[in-house]
Protein backbone atom coordinates (compact mmCIF):
# COMPACT_ATOMS: atom_id res chain seq x y z
CA UNK A 1 0.00 0.00 0.00
CA UNK A 2 1.51 3.59 -0.19
CA UNK A 3 -0.06 5.98 0.66
CA UNK A 4 1.44 8.76 -1.57
CA UNK A 5 -0.66 7.35 -4.82
CA UNK A 6 -3.96 8.62 -3.08
CA UNK A 7 -5.99 11.14 -5.72
CA UNK A 8 -8.38 12.76 -3.31
CA UNK A 9 -9.22 16.25 -4.48
CA UNK A 10 -5.53 16.67 -6.03
CA UNK A 11 -4.52 19.73 -7.56
CA UNK A 12 -2.28 20.02 -10.60
CA UNK A 13 -1.24 23.83 -10.71
CA UNK A 14 -1.55 25.12 -14.56
CA UNK A 15 -2.00 28.61 -16.39
CA UNK A 16 -5.18 27.21 -18.79
CA UNK A 17 -8.29 28.99 -19.05
CA UNK A 18 -9.97 26.60 -16.38
CA UNK A 19 -7.37 27.64 -14.46
CA UNK A 20 -7.84 31.36 -14.31
CA UNK A 21 -11.55 31.41 -14.58
CA UNK A 22 -12.75 32.65 -11.41
CA UNK A 23 -13.34 29.65 -8.64
CA UNK A 24 -16.99 31.04 -7.64
CA UNK A 25 -17.71 30.74 -11.44
CA UNK A 26 -16.32 27.49 -11.75
CA UNK A 27 -18.47 26.25 -8.72
CA UNK A 28 -21.72 27.94 -10.39
CA UNK A 29 -20.73 26.57 -13.79
CA UNK A 30 -20.19 22.90 -12.70
CA UNK A 31 -23.20 23.25 -10.58
CA UNK A 32 -25.00 24.37 -14.08
CA UNK A 33 -23.20 20.70 -15.67
CA UNK A 34 -24.90 18.76 -12.85
CA UNK A 35 -28.03 19.78 -13.78
CA UNK A 36 -27.61 19.53 -17.13
CA UNK A 37 -26.28 16.11 -16.63
CA UNK A 38 -29.20 14.80 -15.38
CA UNK A 39 -31.89 16.47 -17.66
CA UNK A 40 -29.48 14.82 -20.54
CA UNK A 41 -32.30 11.72 -21.80
CA UNK A 42 -30.69 10.47 -24.92
CA UNK A 43 -28.00 9.97 -27.56
CA UNK A 44 -27.99 13.33 -28.55
CA UNK A 45 -27.37 15.10 -25.42
CA UNK A 46 -25.37 12.84 -23.76
CA UNK A 47 -22.81 13.27 -26.67
CA UNK A 48 -23.14 17.10 -26.27
CA UNK A 49 -22.22 17.02 -22.31
CA UNK A 50 -19.59 14.55 -23.27
CA UNK A 51 -18.20 16.77 -25.80
CA UNK A 52 -17.81 19.30 -23.36
CA UNK A 53 -16.04 17.23 -20.75
CA UNK A 54 -13.70 16.20 -23.24
CA UNK A 55 -12.74 20.52 -24.13
CA UNK A 56 -12.36 21.01 -20.85
CA UNK A 57 -9.78 18.12 -20.73
CA UNK A 58 -8.12 19.33 -23.63
CA UNK A 59 -8.40 22.87 -22.56
CA UNK A 60 -6.76 22.46 -19.26
CA UNK A 61 -4.38 20.11 -20.48
CA UNK A 62 -5.32 17.25 -18.09
CA UNK A 63 -4.27 13.81 -19.37
CA UNK A 64 -7.92 11.27 -19.88
CA UNK A 65 -6.25 8.82 -18.20
CA UNK A 66 -5.28 10.71 -15.13
CA UNK A 67 -9.56 11.85 -14.93
CA UNK A 68 -10.33 8.08 -15.66
CA UNK A 69 -8.03 7.20 -12.80
CA UNK A 70 -9.97 8.92 -10.00
CA UNK A 71 -12.77 6.28 -10.95
CA UNK A 72 -11.75 3.49 -9.44
CA UNK A 73 -12.74 3.60 -5.78
CA UNK A 74 -15.85 3.64 -7.78
CA UNK A 75 -15.90 0.79 -9.80
CA UNK A 76 -17.86 -1.28 -7.82
CA UNK A 77 -20.96 1.48 -7.35
CA UNK A 78 -20.69 1.64 -11.24
CA UNK A 79 -20.89 -1.83 -11.75
CA UNK A 80 -23.78 -2.45 -9.17
CA UNK A 81 -25.43 0.46 -10.48
CA UNK A 82 -25.15 -0.95 -14.04
CA UNK A 83 -26.57 -4.75 -12.90
CA UNK A 84 -29.40 -3.23 -11.12
CA UNK A 85 -30.77 -0.82 -13.70
CA UNK A 86 -30.50 -3.88 -16.32
CA UNK A 87 -32.73 -6.29 -14.38
CA UNK A 88 -35.19 -3.36 -12.43
CA UNK A 89 -36.48 -1.45 -15.58
CA UNK A 90 -39.34 -3.08 -17.48
CA UNK A 91 -39.49 -3.11 -21.22
CA UNK A 92 -39.35 -5.72 -24.09
CA UNK A 93 -37.74 -8.35 -22.38
CA UNK A 94 -34.20 -10.15 -23.90
CA UNK A 95 -33.00 -12.59 -22.36
CA UNK A 96 -34.74 -14.21 -19.47
CA UNK A 97 -33.84 -16.95 -17.04
CA UNK A 98 -35.01 -17.84 -13.88
CA UNK A 99 -36.42 -14.73 -12.29
CA UNK A 100 -34.50 -12.46 -13.78
CA UNK A 101 -35.03 -10.49 -17.04
CA UNK A 102 -33.25 -8.06 -18.69
CA UNK A 103 -34.50 -5.58 -20.94
CA UNK A 104 -33.50 -3.58 -24.43
CA UNK A 105 -34.54 -0.55 -22.38
CA UNK A 106 -32.98 -2.08 -18.95
CA UNK A 107 -29.65 -2.34 -20.95
CA UNK A 108 -29.98 1.28 -22.44
CA UNK A 109 -31.14 3.03 -19.19
CA UNK A 110 -27.93 1.08 -17.60
CA UNK A 111 -25.99 1.98 -20.10
CA UNK A 112 -26.98 6.40 -19.12
CA UNK A 113 -26.71 5.75 -15.73
CA UNK A 114 -23.42 4.44 -15.71
CA UNK A 115 -21.83 7.15 -17.89
CA UNK A 116 -23.99 9.91 -15.95
CA UNK A 117 -22.17 8.93 -12.79
CA UNK A 118 -18.98 8.76 -14.83
CA UNK A 119 -19.22 11.91 -16.15
CA UNK A 120 -20.87 13.55 -12.92
CA UNK A 121 -17.28 12.36 -10.95
CA UNK A 122 -14.81 13.28 -13.98
CA UNK A 123 -16.44 17.05 -14.08
CA UNK A 124 -16.25 17.67 -10.20
CA UNK A 125 -12.58 15.51 -10.64
CA UNK A 126 -11.82 18.43 -13.54
CA UNK A 127 -12.59 21.29 -10.69
CA UNK A 128 -10.93 20.32 -8.31
CA UNK A 129 -7.56 19.00 -10.72
CA UNK A 130 -7.58 22.96 -11.84
CA UNK A 131 -8.67 24.92 -8.60
CA UNK A 132 -6.39 25.43 -5.72
CA UNK A 133 -7.76 24.08 -2.28
CA UNK A 134 -7.71 27.87 -0.98
CA UNK A 135 -9.05 29.25 -4.17
CA UNK A 136 -12.19 26.75 -3.63
CA UNK A 137 -12.61 27.44 0.25
CA UNK A 138 -12.71 31.05 -1.28
CA UNK A 139 -15.15 30.91 -3.22
CA UNK A 140 -17.71 28.92 -1.15
CA UNK A 141 -16.73 31.00 1.38
CA UNK A 142 -18.09 33.88 -0.91
CA UNK A 143 -20.72 32.36 -2.81
CA UNK A 144 -22.17 31.48 1.05
CA UNK A 145 -21.47 34.89 2.33
CA UNK A 146 -24.97 35.56 2.22
CA UNK A 147 -25.87 33.33 5.31
CA UNK A 148 -23.93 35.74 7.46
CA UNK A 149 -27.26 37.46 7.80
CA UNK A 150 -29.00 34.69 9.43
CA UNK A 151 -25.82 34.25 11.59
CA UNK A 152 -24.49 30.78 9.89
CA UNK A 153 -20.49 31.20 10.83
CA UNK A 154 -19.85 31.05 7.03
CA UNK A 155 -15.84 31.99 7.32
CA UNK A 156 -15.29 30.13 10.42
CA UNK A 157 -16.64 26.95 8.01
CA UNK A 158 -14.28 28.25 5.48
CA UNK A 159 -11.30 28.26 7.37
CA UNK A 160 -12.09 24.96 9.21
CA UNK A 161 -12.00 23.27 5.98
CA UNK A 162 -9.05 25.37 4.45
CA UNK A 163 -7.06 23.74 7.59
CA UNK A 164 -8.71 20.50 7.10
CA UNK A 165 -7.64 20.13 3.13
CA UNK A 166 -3.93 21.89 4.25
CA UNK A 167 -3.50 19.31 6.67
CA UNK A 168 -4.47 15.87 4.87
CA UNK A 169 -1.48 15.69 2.83
CA UNK A 170 0.54 16.35 5.98
CA UNK A 171 -0.89 13.80 7.82
CA UNK A 172 -0.17 11.22 4.77
CA UNK A 173 3.22 12.07 5.15
CA UNK A 174 3.34 11.64 8.79
CA UNK A 175 1.24 7.98 8.72
CA UNK A 176 3.84 6.71 5.94
CA UNK A 177 6.58 7.81 8.16
CA UNK A 178 5.19 6.45 11.86
CA UNK A 179 4.02 3.22 9.29
CA UNK A 180 7.82 3.05 8.72
CA UNK A 181 9.22 3.36 11.59
CA UNK A 182 7.41 0.69 13.55
CA UNK A 183 7.58 -1.51 10.66
CA UNK A 184 11.47 -1.23 11.59
CA UNK A 185 10.72 -2.35 14.96
CA UNK A 186 9.05 -5.34 13.30
CA UNK A 187 5.49 -4.13 13.29
CA UNK A 188 3.42 -6.27 10.73
CA UNK A 189 0.51 -3.86 9.20
CA UNK A 190 -0.64 -6.58 6.24
CA UNK A 191 -1.19 -10.32 7.83
CA UNK A 192 -3.19 -11.63 10.08
CA UNK A 193 -6.87 -11.76 10.57
CA UNK A 194 -9.27 -8.66 10.98
CA UNK A 195 -8.92 -8.11 14.70
CA UNK A 196 -4.76 -8.67 14.73
CA UNK A 197 -4.76 -5.87 11.91
CA UNK A 198 -7.13 -3.54 14.12
CA UNK A 199 -4.34 -4.66 16.87
CA UNK A 200 -1.58 -3.68 14.63
CA UNK A 201 -2.87 -0.33 14.25
CA UNK A 202 -2.63 0.80 17.44
CA UNK A 203 1.01 1.85 17.28
CA UNK A 204 -0.03 3.80 14.32
CA UNK A 205 -2.74 5.45 15.37
CA UNK A 206 -1.66 6.55 19.00
CA UNK A 207 1.68 8.70 17.35
CA UNK A 208 -0.83 10.04 14.78
CA UNK A 209 -3.52 11.63 17.01
CA UNK A 210 -0.95 12.66 19.27
CA UNK A 211 1.19 14.21 16.33
CA UNK A 212 -2.35 15.93 14.95
CA UNK A 213 -3.24 17.05 18.60
CA UNK A 214 0.18 19.00 19.14
CA UNK A 215 -0.18 20.69 15.25
CA UNK A 216 -3.53 21.93 16.22
CA UNK A 217 -2.21 23.37 19.13
CA UNK A 218 0.92 24.67 17.65
CA UNK A 219 -1.55 26.16 14.47
CA UNK A 220 -3.45 27.78 17.03
CA UNK A 221 -1.00 29.42 18.94
CA UNK A 222 0.77 30.54 15.91
CA UNK A 223 -2.49 31.83 14.78
CA UNK A 224 -3.06 33.92 17.64
CA UNK A 225 0.00 35.31 17.89
CA UNK A 226 -0.93 36.99 14.61
CA UNK A 227 -4.25 38.37 15.97
CA UNK A 228 -6.46 36.24 14.13
CA UNK A 229 -9.77 36.59 15.81
CA UNK A 230 -12.66 35.12 12.84
CA UNK A 231 -14.14 36.83 9.91
CA UNK A 232 -15.08 40.41 11.17
CA UNK A 233 -12.98 43.05 9.38
CA UNK A 234 -11.07 40.70 7.74
CA UNK A 235 -9.17 41.65 4.30
CA UNK A 236 -8.02 39.52 2.30
CA UNK A 237 -4.50 39.46 0.15
CA UNK A 238 -6.42 38.12 -2.63
CA UNK A 239 -9.60 39.63 -3.33
CA UNK A 240 -11.96 37.38 -6.37
CA UNK A 241 -13.01 40.05 -8.98
CA UNK A 242 -15.00 38.97 -12.18
CA UNK A 243 -13.72 39.87 -15.28
CA UNK A 244 -16.41 39.35 -18.65
CA UNK A 245 -14.85 36.28 -19.44
CA UNK A 246 -15.99 34.74 -16.10
CA UNK A 247 -19.58 35.77 -16.49
CA UNK A 248 -19.21 34.58 -20.35
CA UNK A 249 -18.16 31.35 -18.97
CA UNK A 250 -21.38 31.10 -16.54
CA UNK A 251 -23.62 32.31 -19.10
CA UNK A 252 -22.72 29.74 -21.32
CA UNK A 253 -22.54 26.52 -18.72
CA UNK A 254 -26.47 28.21 -17.87
CA UNK A 255 -28.02 28.12 -21.34
CA UNK A 256 -26.18 25.21 -22.07
CA UNK A 257 -28.48 23.68 -19.01
CA UNK A 258 -31.40 25.27 -20.18
CA UNK A 259 -30.69 23.85 -23.75
CA UNK A 260 -29.75 20.43 -22.67
CA UNK A 261 -33.52 20.44 -21.04
CA UNK A 262 -35.09 21.67 -23.73
CA UNK A 263 -33.55 19.10 -25.98
CA UNK A 264 -34.16 16.09 -23.61
CA UNK A 265 -38.05 17.37 -23.34
CA UNK A 266 -37.95 16.56 -27.80
CA UNK A 267 -36.65 13.08 -27.05
CA UNK A 268 -33.15 13.73 -27.97
CA UNK B 1 35.17 -10.87 5.72
CA UNK B 2 32.02 -10.49 3.94
CA UNK B 3 30.77 -7.15 4.14
CA UNK B 4 27.60 -7.04 7.18
CA UNK B 5 25.63 -5.06 4.47
CA UNK B 6 26.07 -4.61 0.65
CA UNK B 7 24.81 -2.99 -1.44
CA UNK B 8 25.27 -3.50 -5.29
CA UNK B 9 24.26 -0.90 -7.75
CA UNK B 10 21.00 0.31 -6.19
CA UNK B 11 19.28 2.70 -7.94
CA UNK B 12 15.95 3.90 -6.52
CA UNK B 13 13.56 5.87 -8.18
CA UNK B 14 10.83 7.55 -6.73
CA UNK B 15 7.07 8.43 -8.97
CA UNK B 16 8.76 6.45 -11.63
CA UNK B 17 6.03 6.80 -14.67
CA UNK B 18 4.47 9.97 -13.54
CA UNK B 19 5.48 13.66 -14.24
CA UNK B 20 6.88 13.69 -10.63
CA UNK B 21 9.59 10.77 -11.50
CA UNK B 22 12.88 11.70 -9.44
CA UNK B 23 16.05 9.61 -9.20
CA UNK B 24 17.14 9.32 -5.42
CA UNK B 25 19.88 6.90 -5.43
CA UNK B 26 21.68 6.32 -8.54
CA UNK B 27 24.21 2.83 -8.72
CA UNK B 28 24.90 3.28 -5.01
CA UNK B 29 27.75 0.67 -4.45
CA UNK B 30 28.50 0.28 -0.68
CA UNK B 31 29.99 -2.15 2.01
CA UNK B 32 30.06 -1.78 5.47
CA UNK B 33 32.57 -4.17 7.19
CA UNK B 34 31.04 -5.33 10.59
CA UNK B 35 31.84 -3.26 13.44
CA UNK B 36 32.16 -0.61 11.91
CA UNK B 37 31.39 3.06 12.46
CA UNK B 38 30.65 4.83 9.39
CA UNK B 39 29.26 8.31 8.78
CA UNK B 40 26.99 9.11 5.74
CA UNK B 41 27.13 13.10 5.52
CA UNK B 42 25.08 15.28 2.66
CA UNK B 43 22.77 17.85 2.35
CA UNK B 44 18.56 17.63 2.47
CA UNK B 45 17.55 15.46 -0.19
CA UNK B 46 20.56 14.26 -1.49
CA UNK B 47 19.59 10.59 -0.85
CA UNK B 48 20.62 9.67 2.42
CA UNK B 49 17.30 9.12 4.20
CA UNK B 50 16.21 6.74 1.18
CA UNK B 51 19.73 4.67 1.38
CA UNK B 52 19.22 3.87 4.83
CA UNK B 53 15.33 2.74 4.52
CA UNK B 54 16.83 0.36 1.85
CA UNK B 55 19.25 -0.80 3.98
CA UNK B 56 16.56 -2.70 6.45
CA UNK B 57 13.93 -3.32 3.64
CA UNK B 58 11.47 -0.16 4.07
CA UNK B 59 12.26 0.58 0.60
CA UNK B 60 12.64 -1.94 -2.27
CA UNK B 61 15.44 -0.94 -4.81
CA UNK B 62 14.16 0.13 -8.28
CA UNK B 63 17.43 -2.09 -9.11
CA UNK B 64 19.96 -3.37 -8.29
CA UNK B 65 20.70 -5.32 -4.77
CA UNK B 66 21.17 -5.30 -0.88
CA UNK B 67 22.74 -7.97 0.36
CA UNK B 68 22.79 -8.81 3.99
CA UNK B 69 25.64 -11.15 5.53
CA UNK B 70 26.21 -11.89 1.90
CA UNK B 71 22.43 -12.94 0.72
CA UNK B 72 19.72 -10.39 -0.95
CA UNK B 73 17.31 -9.21 1.47
CA UNK B 74 14.68 -9.50 -0.69
CA UNK B 75 15.18 -13.55 -1.48
CA UNK B 76 11.95 -14.10 0.72
CA UNK B 77 9.43 -12.25 2.85
CA UNK B 78 10.74 -14.16 6.35
CA UNK B 79 13.70 -12.81 5.36
CA UNK B 80 13.30 -9.06 4.85
CA UNK B 81 11.10 -9.11 8.36
CA UNK B 82 14.38 -11.06 9.83
CA UNK B 83 16.45 -8.45 8.26
CA UNK B 84 14.19 -5.75 10.09
CA UNK B 85 15.09 -6.84 13.31
CA UNK B 86 18.92 -7.51 12.61
CA UNK B 87 19.25 -3.72 11.12
CA UNK B 88 18.28 -1.35 13.62
CA UNK B 89 16.73 1.75 12.21
CA UNK B 90 16.53 5.28 14.28
CA UNK B 91 14.53 7.51 12.22
CA UNK B 92 14.53 11.26 12.57
CA UNK B 93 13.12 12.79 15.62
CA UNK B 94 12.03 9.04 16.28
CA UNK B 95 10.11 10.39 19.85
CA UNK B 96 7.15 10.66 18.01
CA UNK B 97 7.22 7.38 17.19
CA UNK B 98 6.00 6.14 20.92
CA UNK B 99 2.86 4.68 21.65
CA UNK B 100 2.79 2.56 24.70
CA UNK B 101 1.35 3.19 28.07
CA UNK B 102 4.97 2.82 30.11
CA UNK B 103 8.68 3.42 28.67
CA UNK B 104 8.87 -0.11 29.65
CA UNK B 105 6.36 -1.50 26.90
CA UNK B 106 7.40 0.40 24.73
CA UNK B 107 11.23 -0.04 24.67
CA UNK B 108 9.94 -3.90 24.45
CA UNK B 109 7.69 -3.57 21.33
CA UNK B 110 10.27 -4.56 18.90
CA UNK B 111 12.13 -7.65 21.39
CA UNK B 112 8.32 -8.83 21.55
CA UNK B 113 7.65 -8.58 17.80
CA UNK B 114 10.92 -10.73 17.62
CA UNK B 115 9.04 -13.65 19.67
CA UNK B 116 11.39 -13.97 22.31
CA UNK B 117 10.28 -15.16 25.70
CA UNK B 118 9.74 -12.68 28.69
CA UNK B 119 12.66 -13.19 30.71
CA UNK B 120 14.90 -12.25 27.44
CA UNK B 121 12.39 -9.53 26.62
CA UNK B 122 13.12 -8.22 30.56
CA UNK B 123 16.61 -8.51 30.24
CA UNK B 124 17.03 -6.58 26.71
CA UNK B 125 14.81 -4.01 27.68
CA UNK B 126 16.67 -3.43 30.93
CA UNK B 127 20.02 -3.43 29.02
CA UNK B 128 18.91 -0.79 26.62
CA UNK B 129 17.24 1.01 29.01
CA UNK B 130 21.04 1.21 30.58
CA UNK B 131 22.42 1.58 27.04
CA UNK B 132 20.52 5.28 26.92
CA UNK B 133 21.16 6.02 30.54
CA UNK B 134 17.24 5.54 31.71
CA UNK B 135 16.87 4.85 35.33
CA UNK B 136 14.76 2.13 36.73
CA UNK B 137 11.84 4.50 37.67
CA UNK B 138 11.67 5.90 34.40
CA UNK B 139 10.56 2.71 33.26
CA UNK B 140 7.23 2.62 34.83
CA UNK B 141 6.48 6.01 33.96
CA UNK B 142 4.09 7.06 30.41
CA UNK B 143 6.77 8.23 27.34
CA UNK B 144 4.06 11.40 27.18
CA UNK B 145 5.50 12.51 30.76
CA UNK B 146 9.06 12.48 29.52
CA UNK B 147 11.05 15.82 28.50
CA UNK B 148 11.79 15.62 24.83
CA UNK B 149 15.54 14.40 25.50
CA UNK B 150 14.49 11.66 27.06
CA UNK B 151 11.53 10.83 24.86
CA UNK B 152 14.41 10.63 22.43
CA UNK B 153 16.55 8.67 24.00
CA UNK B 154 13.66 5.88 24.86
CA UNK B 155 13.08 5.25 21.11
CA UNK B 156 16.70 4.84 20.46
CA UNK B 157 16.22 1.74 23.59
CA UNK B 158 13.71 0.82 21.25
CA UNK B 159 16.00 0.01 18.53
CA UNK B 160 18.74 -1.22 20.52
CA UNK B 161 16.45 -3.25 22.66
CA UNK B 162 16.05 -5.33 19.44
CA UNK B 163 20.10 -5.89 19.86
CA UNK B 164 20.72 -5.26 15.80
CA UNK B 165 24.04 -6.36 14.36
CA UNK B 166 23.71 -3.07 12.35
CA UNK B 167 22.40 0.73 14.09
CA UNK B 168 21.70 3.28 11.64
CA UNK B 169 20.75 6.71 13.54
CA UNK B 170 19.28 9.22 10.88
CA UNK B 171 20.02 12.23 12.71
CA UNK B 172 20.00 10.94 16.22
CA UNK B 173 21.04 14.68 17.61
CA UNK B 174 18.94 16.71 15.84
CA UNK B 175 17.50 19.40 17.87
CA UNK B 176 18.52 18.60 21.51
CA UNK B 177 21.10 21.26 23.20
CA UNK B 178 25.08 20.36 23.45
CA UNK B 179 24.85 18.10 26.17
CA UNK B 180 21.82 15.94 25.27
CA UNK B 181 23.65 15.38 22.03
CA UNK B 182 26.97 14.71 23.31
CA UNK B 183 25.05 11.96 25.99
CA UNK B 184 23.71 10.53 22.64
CA UNK B 185 26.81 9.68 20.71
CA UNK B 186 27.83 8.96 23.41
CA UNK B 187 25.20 6.18 24.07
CA UNK B 188 25.83 5.02 20.48
CA UNK B 189 29.88 4.68 21.29
CA UNK B 190 28.99 2.53 23.78
CA UNK B 191 26.62 0.22 21.74
CA UNK B 192 29.14 0.17 19.07
CA UNK B 193 32.10 -1.03 21.70
CA UNK B 194 30.28 -3.36 23.93
CA UNK B 195 27.91 -5.36 21.35
CA UNK B 196 30.80 -4.95 18.45
CA UNK B 197 28.04 -3.73 16.00
CA UNK B 198 28.34 -1.55 12.89
CA UNK B 199 27.07 1.87 12.73
CA UNK B 200 25.62 3.91 10.24
CA UNK B 201 25.34 7.91 11.48
CA UNK B 202 23.81 10.48 9.35
CA UNK B 203 24.25 14.11 10.18
CA UNK B 204 24.79 16.79 8.90
CA UNK B 205 27.39 17.90 11.27
CA UNK B 206 30.71 17.93 10.18
CA UNK B 207 32.01 18.14 13.52
CA UNK B 208 30.21 15.24 15.47
CA UNK B 209 31.19 12.79 11.91
CA UNK B 210 35.12 13.88 12.27
CA UNK B 211 34.92 13.08 15.64
CA UNK B 212 32.68 9.92 15.58
CA UNK B 213 33.22 8.01 12.51
CA UNK B 214 36.17 5.85 11.09
CA UNK B 215 34.64 5.64 7.83
CA UNK B 216 33.06 9.00 5.62
CA UNK B 217 30.67 8.86 2.52
CA UNK B 218 29.55 12.01 0.98
CA UNK B 219 26.32 11.80 -0.51
CA UNK B 220 24.91 13.83 -3.28
CA UNK B 221 22.27 14.14 -5.80
CA UNK B 222 22.29 10.46 -4.88
CA UNK B 223 25.20 9.50 -5.49
CA UNK B 224 28.55 8.83 -3.30
CA UNK B 225 31.37 11.48 -5.00
CA UNK B 226 33.65 11.16 -1.88
CA UNK B 227 34.41 8.33 1.10
CA UNK B 228 36.84 7.45 3.24
CA UNK B 229 38.83 8.28 6.36
CA UNK B 230 37.73 11.80 7.96
CA UNK B 231 41.18 12.70 6.79
CA UNK B 232 41.01 11.90 3.12
CA UNK B 233 37.50 13.46 3.13
CA UNK B 234 38.38 16.49 4.34
CA UNK B 235 41.51 17.23 2.04
CA UNK B 236 38.33 17.78 -0.46
CA UNK B 237 37.72 21.16 1.52
CA UNK B 238 37.35 23.31 -1.37
CA UNK B 239 34.71 20.66 -3.13
CA UNK B 240 33.05 20.32 0.33
CA UNK B 241 32.68 23.99 0.61
CA UNK B 242 30.91 24.45 -2.84
CA UNK B 243 28.77 21.59 -2.20
CA UNK B 244 27.21 23.58 0.77
CA UNK B 245 28.92 21.43 3.58
CA UNK B 246 31.59 22.79 4.19
CA UNK B 247 34.38 21.09 6.82
CA UNK B 248 34.72 21.04 10.59
CA UNK B 249 35.85 24.22 12.49
CA UNK B 250 39.38 22.79 13.09
CA UNK B 251 39.91 21.86 9.66
CA UNK B 252 39.15 25.90 8.63
CA UNK B 253 41.07 27.11 11.61
CA UNK B 254 44.10 25.01 10.15
CA UNK B 255 43.48 26.26 6.92
CA UNK B 256 43.87 29.53 7.72
CA UNK B 257 46.98 29.25 9.61
CA UNK B 258 48.60 27.45 6.61
CA UNK B 259 47.61 30.54 4.97
CA UNK B 260 49.18 32.86 6.64
CA UNK B 261 52.27 31.09 6.42
CA UNK B 262 52.64 28.83 9.69
CA UNK B 263 53.73 25.27 9.47
CA UNK B 264 50.89 23.06 10.18
CA UNK B 265 49.41 19.80 8.88
CA UNK B 266 46.52 20.62 6.68
CA UNK B 267 44.26 17.19 7.62
CA UNK B 268 43.34 18.29 11.21
CA UNK B 269 39.60 18.10 12.35
CA UNK B 270 38.97 17.17 16.03
CA UNK B 271 40.01 19.70 18.82
CA UNK B 272 42.26 16.87 20.20
CA UNK B 273 44.83 16.52 17.28
CA UNK B 274 44.40 20.85 16.96
CA UNK B 275 45.96 20.66 20.45
CA UNK B 276 48.67 17.98 19.34
CA UNK B 277 49.94 19.99 16.20
CA UNK B 278 49.76 23.51 17.87
CA UNK B 279 51.97 21.83 20.71
CA UNK B 280 54.27 20.18 18.00
CA UNK B 281 54.65 23.24 15.70
CA UNK B 282 55.41 25.55 19.03
CA UNK B 283 58.41 22.74 20.17
CA UNK B 284 59.19 23.02 16.21
CA UNK B 285 59.56 26.63 16.64
CA UNK B 286 61.53 27.00 19.84
CA UNK B 287 64.11 24.68 18.89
Amino acid sequence: MNLKDITLGQFFPGNSFLHRLDPRMKLLGLTAYLVALFLAGWFVTYAIMLALLVWGCAVAHIRPKTLLGGLKPVVFLLIFTGILNMFYTPGTPLVSFWIFTITYEGILHAFFMVVRIMMLICATFLLTYTTSPLALTDALESLLSPLKKIRVPVHELAMIMSIALRFIPTLIEETDKIMCAQRARGADFDSGGLIRKAKALIPLLVPLFISALRRAEELATAMECRCYHGGQGRTRMRELRLRPSDWIFLVCMVALAVAIGLLAGRGL
Amino acid sequence: MTPIIETKQLTHIYSQGTPFEHAALQGIDLSVAPGEYLAIIGRTGSGKSTLIQHLNGLLRPTSGQVLFDGEDIWSSKERTRQVRFQVGLVFQYPEYQLFEETVYQDIAFGPTNMGLDREEVDRRVRQAARFVGLSDGTLEKSPFDLSGGQKRRVAIAGVIAMEPKVLILDEPTAGLDPAGAAQTLGNIRAYHREKKAAIILVSHSMNEVAREAQRLLVFRKGTIPYSGTPQEVFSHGAELEQMGLGVPEMTQVFARLRAMGYDVPASVYTVEQARDAILLARKGAKA
